[in-house]
């Protein structure tokens, strides 16, 4: 089956059956393996991109039914051109083993495009589908909070 | 190679004879340098084997595995402090498997003694002894060892390179070494000419290497400060690449499904996957099934179509057998008793007697990374990719299993994503190699699902506490504990070196019998339960287990003391050791300890020594309508040398997270010899809601450096535990904490 997608602003015509999930389309047809697998149950969060500007997880989507325009990690920014939420995440030295971080990011990118001035309370609640195994909650948090700064001035 | 296998039995033989057997043995390997591992091209230099200059720039080797605690960049600030180099001018890179890549200090950790009481004659022989490392190929990341290893070893490195590039120079103009100074990456002459390393690298590497003493605190101008991380950006932006990450031209993706019992196969019927579109192959492995498939997904629903009969499993199939035969080990002889300080067998007279018993579950690792790795056969060469704790084991064991000499196996280690012990195997990258030899020439992921990796861990063992204890007058006057528990150090040793670890297990009481608490009749014996139930090294090994199992039971005995529990064990620690007594001060002060607490929240303190760092922390519970959350948590910790803080910080942090959401939520079962968690769903972790606001302090008050990436974890169960009998007033003395309180999930 022949589907067509629309990844960070590049078109991709991909050849596989309507069942397989985004999140194996990316990382194992198209090579963009920024995003993560984690669980493969949408209950780590790894796997986080974002449909239309909605952050969804990507091993629960089947390739048949992506309803938009999709943007993972590496569409956010670069390293030499790096997203302010991706600057706010390096400045406050977030991640440790880093693999859930991408997931982590575009969760709260979702967040802050909705939600320009997130409480501590609205970080929990839009941030708890997100594990991380190394503990670095605490960083998350000051991250979004720095970022939701830069991107006022911006 | 038989001595080289007998020094390994023996080194991890605890007790003097041990080491007299380990050193002597040792003493001809131990002293031949390890070859340098770095080949260099046409004018590419490698000056030692953790820096390689070229015409592009400077390389810096920091060989340790990156799972999240920061190696790499700290062993690169330890070479660049010296070399004279600044971090964002150098590349950072992990490095082949290599003999001159081993662990000096892991080994040394195995000498009998508490740790903090050891002389710096007994830091010394631990240095020796970690030599035998370069024997055995002990390139291994664990034990919170990367500081302790790489302090000395790395600067001296950077000012090994450092000195023979100024010899180059100093050849090369005519004048004395002594005359010139380095900085930013090139030589300076007094009159100001500068030049560059990159100019030098070939005419220092025809040199015989300088050695050079190392600089003292005073000068640094890295270490010691907070750097930004070398692989900061990469994980940020998505293009780090892990061992999932791995694409070569060509490359299918194959999952696996192994005997959930860890046993044989009898049969299995792989016609429904044979007709499934993008399945490449159906391998029988024997002990369970691989497909290889156009990508990963296919690979496992491939796999979900199996239908397979498995052989019963080796061990007690049922939880409440394993924990009977845990219990059965008490009845035995101990298998150590490490501490035995004046009499308990005798209560004092007019002392109040306790006694209690504590039981702790079997914990996976669940790295958030599943277990992975990517491998290329050729017939004559093997190639395998994959983010690991123990490079030189995976090379020897994958060479085993595709038939090749160990020399012809080169292993790509990647970042981790997460390591936690698990890592430290080698079965994930054994089985990519295996589906590898069925396909020569194809470059094959093998990627487990996430139950997968959860039903085939090495477990943190399931544990039983038993102790006595004694107060008198407010004091701590008798401390008997016994502790049965099956060795992570048994059977990893046995899979690392094919060579059964025999002797007293430091790692069964680790945390316990060496307690800095100065208690009259003080005895710690471990008893080891023999059974296969497949187990190995979780963050902080036994110290995961004897933190909550002894510290739990210290509070009890504050309570029976009527002390106020902070006081109580501060009093101990005074007594005994003094860096540990300034943690529990630290936290005291930190969190405005009073020993009262309004209706509604509770309070409770933990404290561990481990790997060489005393801990203590405070948290914080509330009862918020009746569902119970950690608020606040306050850590103070002492490392010696704090290399870079923030890392620390963030150690300490990852490691109480870790150890909390155990003493939460972790708990693994069996039913019918297969365990019952699958996923995240049924193992979860605590998450961005449920983690406590947190104050770490780092203390540098002991004399000698010690590690981070573990000892955050211990004293984080006990501390939960306590501050809930403080809310609550029930003593819960079973892990997961999930089974008894209502917590926030």
């Amino acid at each position: 089956m022949s589907t067509h997608l629309t990844i960070n602003g590049k078109s991709h015509q991909v050849e596989l059956p309507g069942d397989v999930p985004l999140l194996w389309v990316l990382r194992d047809e198209i090579g963009l393996t920024g995003t993560k697998f984690g669980c493969g149950v949408a209950s780590c969060g790894a796997c986080t991109v974002h449909i239309d500007g909605e952050a969804v997880r990507s091993c629960q989507v089947q390739l048949s039914d992506v309803w938009g325009k999709v943007t993972t990690i590496e569409g956010v920014g670069t390293p030499d051109a790096m997203a302010a939420i991706q600057e706010a995440w390096v400045e406050t030295q977030v991640a440790q083993c880093g693999y859930c971080q991408s997931g982590q990011i575009m969760q709260a990118a979702a967040l802050l495009a909705e939600n320009p001035n997130p409480t501590d309370a609205d970080i929990d609640d839009a941030m708890l589908g997100n594990l991380c195994r190394c503990g670095t909650y605490p960083r998350i948090r000051a991250a979004i909070h720095t970022a939701a700064g830069k991107m006022k001035e911006a | 190679m038989a001595s080289i296998g007998k020094i390994a039995r023996r080194t991890f033989l605890i007790g003097s004879a041990a080491i007299v057997g380990g050193v002597a043995f040792g003493a001809y390997y131990v002293s031949r340098p390890a070859p340098n591992p770095l080949k260099p091209t046409e004018g590419e230099a490698a000056l030692n084997p953790f820096v390689l200059i070229d015409r592009q720039g400077v390389t810096l080797f920091a060989p340790r595995a990156e799972m999240g605690q920061g190696v790499r960049t700290t062993w690169a600030a330890l070479i660049a402090e010296e070399l004279d180099v600044e971090l964002d001018q150098v590349r950072v890179l992990h490095g082949p498997a290599a003999a001159a890549y081993y662990n000096s200090a892991m080994i040394g950790e195995v000498l009998p003694g508490k740790g903090y009481d050891r002389s710096n004659f007994m830091h010394s022989v631990a240095e020796t002894l970690g030599k035998v490392g370069k024997v055995i190929g002990m390139q291994v990341t664990g034990g919170s060892t990367s500081m302790v290893d790489g302090f000395e070893r790395m600067r001296a490195a950077g000012a090994s390179a450092r000195e023979t590039l100024k010899e180059a120079a100093a050849r090369q103009l005519g004048v004395a070494r002594q005359t010139l100074r380095t900085a930013d990456g090139k030589v300076i002459t007094p009159d100001g000419t500068e030049i560059a390393y990159v100019d030098l690298a070939v005419a220092a590497a025809a040199l015989d290497p300088v050695k050079a003493d190392v600089r003292p605190s005073t000068e640094w101008r890295l270490v010691g400060k907070s750097q930004p991380r070398v692989d900061m950006v990469g994980k940020c932006t998505g293009t780090a690449e892990f061992g999932i990450d791995v694409r070569l031209d060509g490359m299918k993706f194959a999952s696996v499904r192994m005997s959930p019992q860890r046993s044989g196969m009898t049969r299995f019927d792989a016609s429904a996957a044979e007709q499934m579109q993008g399945v490449q192959k159906v391998i029988d492995l024997g002990t369970g099934v691989a497909i290889v498939a156009n990508n990963t997904w296919i690979a496992m629903q491939a796999l979900d179509s199996l239908d397979i009969e498995w052989e019963d499993a080796a061990y007690p199939p049922e939880t409440e057998q394993i924990f009977a035969r845990i219990a059965s080990a008490f009845d035995a002889d101990p298998n150590s008793e490490m501490r035995d300080d004046g009499d308990v067998e005798t209560i004092p007279t007019g002392a109040t007697e306790i006694s209690a018993e504590y039981r702790v579950p079997y914990l996976a690792h669940a790295t958030m990374e599943p277990m992975t790795a990517t491998a290329l056969f050729s017939g004559t060469r093997f190639d395998i990719w994959c983010g690991t704790q123990a490079p030189i084991f995976v090379q020897r064991h994958c060479a085993e299993a595709v038939g090749l000499e160990p020399a012809a196996v080169d292993v790509h280690t990647t970042y981790l994503g997460g390591g936690f012990g698990r890592r430290g195997e080698m079965d994930f990258a054994v089985l990519a190699a295996r589906v590898s030899r069925e396909m020569p020439n194809v470059p094959v992921q093998l990627t487990w699902s996430r139950e997968e990796d959860m039903q085939h861990d090495f477990y943190r063992p399931g544990a039983i506490g038993r102790f006595k204890g004694a107060v008198q007058d407010g004091k701590a006057v008798l401390l008997d504990g016994g502790i049965a528990t099956q060795s992570c150090t048994q059977q990893t040793m046995a899979r690392w070196m094919g060579a059964p670890a025999a002797g007293p297990d430091k790692g069964t009481v680790d945390g316990a019998f060496n307690a800095p608490y100065a208690i009259p009749n003080f005895r710690i014996r471990g008893y080891l339960a023999d059974m296969a139930v497949p187990v190995g090294f979780w963050r902080s090994v036994g110290a995961s287990i004897n933190g909550f199992l002894l510290d739990s039971f210290v509070d009890e005995m504050a309570h029976a003391a009527e002390r106020d529990p902070l006081d109580f064990r501060l009093e101990i620690a005074k007594a005994e050791w003094g860096p540990a007594a300034t943690c529990l001060e630290t936290v005291r002060d930190m969190s405005g300890w009073t020993g009262k607490t309004p209706d509604g929240i509770g309070r409770g303190v933990g404290f561990t020594y481990s790997f060489g760092t005393p801990v203590a922390q405070v948290i914080e519970v509330v009862d918020e309508d009746g569902t119970i959350r950690i608020n606040k948590a306050w850590i103070a910790c002492d490392v010696g040398i704090a290399l870079d803080r923030s890392i620390v910080e963030a150690q300490m942090i990852g490691g109480m997270i870790y150890g909390l959401s155990a003493a939460c939520f972790g708990e693994i079962t069996f039913a019918g010899g297969e365990v019952e968690q699958m996923n995240f769903p049924d193992y979860d972790a605590i998450r961005m809601h449920t983690a406590p606001v947190t104050e770490v302090a780092v203390l540098e008050n002991k004399r000698h450096i010690s590690g981070a990436g573990e000892p955050g974890t211990p004293p984080s169960m006990p501390a939960l535990g306590n501050a809930l009998f403080d809310l609550t007033g029930t003593r819960v003395r079973e892990l997961p904490f999930s089974k008894s309180f209502d917590l926030l999930i």
